[in-house]
């Protein structure tokens, strides 16, 4: 027990010492997170509108300012004709314009109909898609304002609401999936190392020849880091409550205790890559480089696993992070109890007592 | 009874391709100090690895006091002190850490067998809460020997320790060898410099994988065969290149600053007249004069032997 005691404090003075490390462990979930959060949004908000008014009366007006006071628009009023609104979409320095032509409330009262022209970058797709949608609400509320009385004789009202997510906020969609992804990546990255560097700088060589066990290693190198990154995902936790906005609806407890198991799951895997390799070099490549990507693609934020193939929807099984995000997201976001995630949980109970088992059968007891 | 045991090991690497230890078979007593001397690559290495447990040999036994290096390994790895050839304690950490660390991991503590390090220890104490890789050569290898002495082995494996250390540092490490032999610890220690081998009890040449001799430093030098000299002119390269033509001389090589030479017929090499077909060759300032050889002259006296086989 002391033995283990004096183990887990030589540890604890690697880490310490090596600030690089300190920097990668600490420093890359703040940038994921902030980077997650800020830069890849998928909401449309503050978009410049250029509007040109030919009509200059009463209708245009009230449909500009209405325009104007919605939070999506920016509305840019410079332009006077057609050739410059054209002209600033060849530049990039428009996306989208809302052209009303003369006669336009004339036409509105008098003939009961009116065209407006809406003009999108279509380059951009998805913006210009729900700019068309922004602006045909806008309009199609104005229309019903203007005209009370008038009520066609059938409608279907579709009542919309975001369950767990009212108002539509994109950071509750990443937080969970750049948790799973952060905390895979850094907990593996930094135990694949961990015997590594042992046999790269000899030191295996005296430890070896020492009456120590091969369990106590494994567990004195994954003690610190489960340590570090406990307090890692505390700190992920407070950016996205603090910074992002994201409320946590479930037990902060459950959270922690799913986590922490998620963590060991990880750190083992990165043990397993440790005791396999012979080079912390190649053992920095698979952990980092290895995960990255099926990590990125099968933890299931960014791409829906239901529409992959299904050799790839296996695969996304023995990915750990994806059980992780699954109970995260019903934890975090939907305020969900134990008895709705317990079969992630022992998903990722088994992947961590197999990863443990591989990591010290491989434990070589003598050089090769 | 006899600490070391080496009964025909022999070791290949790369699946066969490399033959490091070529059977070898070789006794230490306990309580002994003994030297395996040898150039780099002459298989030391490997030797130590097999007695510590680290590599298993394809071929033969091996036992450190009487516990068997494959079976009992466990027992072994709890008995022994080992000090790799290249610095390997944790340079991170600092001197009094790996002690401790290394105290721990044996199950004892440095007070319960300070009496054994202390000479030791007291010298690099002042430097206690420096980074081990921030040590100079001669204080690493002082650590080092703490780290593996502090759990009283019964048994040292010291490889090269003085290798890369200053002329003084290596004079101070074999008299703290001698001061460990006296507390009743067998030591078996390898050195790739022949003038250190005269600090040991019984020495080994080991040279491709092979033992050449086992005896003492005096018996070894006393069973060379035939008189050695010394022969020093104005031009050493000139003296090699026709020494080596010359039918008389039977082997030749610089040491130092003089070249070493043996003659076919030894019984009366008249050394007149060959100093004067010398100086007909040309050489100037020529010396020559008999000298007793050392343990570097018997093991290149061995090692053409063992290559004209």
């Amino acid at each position: 027990m002391k033995q283990l005691l004096v183990f887990i404090r030589k540890e604890f003075f690697h880490v310490f010492r090596d600030k690089r490390t300190l920097l990668i462990m600490f420093g890359l979930p703040v940038v994921q997170i902030v980077l997650f959060g800020f830069a890849l949004t998928s909401e449309v908000k503050n978009i410049t509108l250029t509007v040109i008014d030919q009509a200059r009366d009463v209708n245009a007006t009230q449909i500009i300012n209405k325009i104007k006071s919605s939070s999506y628009f920016i509305v840019d009023e410079s332009a006077v004709n057609y050739d410059e609104v054209t002209t600033a979409f060849k530049k990039g320095t428009a996306k989208c314009a809302l052209i009303f032509p003369t006669g336009f409330g004339n036409d509105l009262q008098h003939a009961g109909q009116a065209q407006v022209q809406i003009l999108t970058d279509g380059s951009d797709p998805n913006m210009a898609k729900t700019v068309v949608n922004y602006l045909t609400a806008i309009l199609t509320a104005y229309q019903q304002e203007i005209s009370p009385g008038t009520q066609l004789p059938y409608r279907i009202i579709p009542e919309q609401r975001m369950l767990y997510n009212e108002e539509g906020n994109g950071s509750l969609n990443f937080i969970p999936g750049v948790m799973a992804l952060v905390l895979m990546l850094v907990c593996t990255a930094l135990t694949s190392v961990a015997v590594v560097r042992e046999k790269e700088l000899g030191t295996m060589e005296i430890l070896l020849v020492s009456p120590f066990k091969p369990l106590l290693v494994l567990l004195a190198k994954a003690v610190p880091y489960l340590v570090l990154s406990l307090a890692n995902f505390t700190l992920i936790l407070l950016l996205a409550v603090f910074v992002l906005d994201v409320d946590v609806k479930g037990s902060i407890l459950l959270l922690f205790l799913v986590s922490t198991l998620f963590i060991i799951a990880c750190l083992s895997i990165g043990l397993m890559i440790s005791n396999t390799t012979n080079s912390q070099q190649t053992a920095l490549l698979l952990s980092m480089m290895g995960m990255m990507i099926p990590t990125l693609i099968f933890t299931g934020f960014m791409f829906p696993l239901e529409n992959m193939p299904w050799i790839f929807q296996w695969i996304s099984y023995v990915v750990p992070s994806r059980w992780y995000f699954l109970i995260i997201k019903a934890v975090m976001l939907k305020g969900l109890g134990f008895s709705y995630i317990w079969k992630e949980t022992l998903v990722l109970l088994g992947m961590t007592v197999v990863a443990l088992a591989v990591a010290l059968k491989n434990f070589k007891i003598r050089l090769s | 009874m006899n600490a070391v045991v080496l009964d025909h090991i022999t070791k290949t690497y790369d699946a066969g391709k490399v033959l490091a230890v070529d059977d070898v078979s070789l006794e230490v007593a306990a309580g002994e100090l003994f030297g395996l001397i040898g150039p780099d690559g002459a298989g030391k290495t490997s030797l130590f690895r097999i007695l510590t447990t680290l590599l298993l040999p394809d071929k033969g036994t091996a036992s450190v006091n009487g516990k068997d290096c494959v079976k009992d390994y466990k027992a072994i790895r709890r008995s022994v002190g080992y000090m790799p050839g290249r610095f390997s304690l944790y340079q991170d950490l600092t001197v009094a850490e790996n002690l401790h660390f290394f105290a721990t991991l044996f199950g004892t503590t440095i007070d319960a067998n300070y009496d054994l390090i202390r000479d030791i220890y007291e010298q690099i104490k002042p430097f206690s809460d420096r980074r081990a890789g921030k040590l100079s050569g001669g204080m690493k290898q002082k650590l080092a020997l703490c780290c593996a002495l502090v759990h009283k082995p019964e048994v040292l494996f010291l490889d090269e320790p003085t290798t890369g250390v200053d002329a003084v540092s290596r004079k101070e490490f074999w008299e703290m060898l001698r001061t460990l032999k006296q507390q009743g610890i067998t030591i078996v220690v390898s050195t790739p410099y022949m003038d250190e081998a005269m600090l040991c009890e019984r020495i080994a040449l080991i040279q491709e994988g092979k033992i050449m001799s086992v005896d003492t430093p005096a018996n070894v030098i006393a069973t060379f065969p035939v008189k050695l000299y010394a022969v020093k002119t104005d031009n050493i390269y000139r003296l090699l290149t026709s020494l080596r033509e010359d039918a008389a001389v039977d082997s030749c090589y610089a040491f130092g600053e003089y070249v070493h030479v043996t003659f076919r017929d030894d019984a009366a090499p008249d050394l007149r007249a060959w100093q004067q077909s010398l100086a007909a060759k040309g050489h100037g300032r020529i010396e020559v004069k008999a000298i007793s050889p050392t343990i570097e002259d018997s093991f290149i006296r061995l090692m053409n032997e063992k290559q004209n086989v």
